[in-house]
């Protein structure tokens, strides 16, 4: 029984899973945290495929809190990436330091497309400056926003 | 250990071979807490800029632990040569 309670408990703190571009804007809160709860441990093999896109970061993409984090919101949104699962890990040290071990990269912010890391600021950066984002997210199915915005100028 | 830009800089030329590291503490009071690095070196070559950037971090993996924020580019020398053509 204790045991259960601790995890529910710790679960609710992991569970900080919010989705954005949801309707109006509102951050609607997923299904992870009854997913978390029921594994009593963070599964993040899991938790990285279950949505195309996956962000560990500082903050929520409404507020995030800290630069680097703030700059992979930044790039996504320019390429119209509005849906994708980001999880706050300042709300949980133990998301903070699991996905850490589980990339085997020690920063946050971190990205994942389709379950695999992609890296973190440095890297999606440098992607979105050498068009490979754009590759790699219509390996994902999703078209990015800048190229309807180069066609809007010609 | 103490943390220092040169530390940071040596530490890059002998394990991965840099020919040329520029780093820079970028914390607001010099105090050692984020750094950005540019790394240049051969062992880059053919490499994905992933495995680049573990390269690097695997090097520094001891210091990483005690910098808060760290931002690195890593390029081949072909790649600096080009870079820094006007």
């Amino acid at each position: 029984m204790n045991t259960l309670v601790r995890s529910a408990v710790r679960c609710l703190r992991a569970g900080t899973v919010c989705r954005t571009g949801s309707i109006n804007g509102q951050v609607l809160y997923g299904s992870a945290r009854l997913l978390c709860a029921a594994a009593g441990q963070t599964d993040f093999a899991d938790m990285v495929k279950k949505d195309k896109v996956v962000v560990f970061m500082k903050g929520t993409p409404s507020q995030p809190m800290c630069g680097f984090s703030n700059a992979v919101v930044q790039i996504l949104r320019m390429h119209g990436v509005d849906e994708y699962a980001a999880y706050n890990v300042l709300e949980d040290q133990d998301l903070r330091q699991g996905v850490k071990a589980f990339s085997n990269w020690p920063t946050i912010p971190q990205v994942f497309f389709n379950g695999e890391f992609v890296g973190g600021c440095d890297i999606l950066l440098q992607m979105h400056q050498n068009g490979d984002l754009v590759e790699e997210l219509k390996k994902l199915g999703i078209r990015s926003a800048l190229l309807d915005a180069e066609k809007d100028k010609n | 250990m103490e943390i220092t830009v040169d530390h940071i800089r040596n530490k890059l030329t002998t394990e991965i071979g840099a020919v040329h590291v520029e780093v820079e503490d970028t914390s607001p009071n010099r105090c050692a807490a984020s750094f950005k690095v540019l790394v240049v070196s051969p062992q880059f070559e053919g490499k994905p800029l992933l495995q680049r950037h573990r390269m690097v971090n695997t090097c520094l993996a001891e210091e990483l632990k005690e910098i808060h924020a760290f931002e690195q580019k890593t390029l081949t020398p072909e790649q600096w040569e080009k870079q820094r053509a006007p």
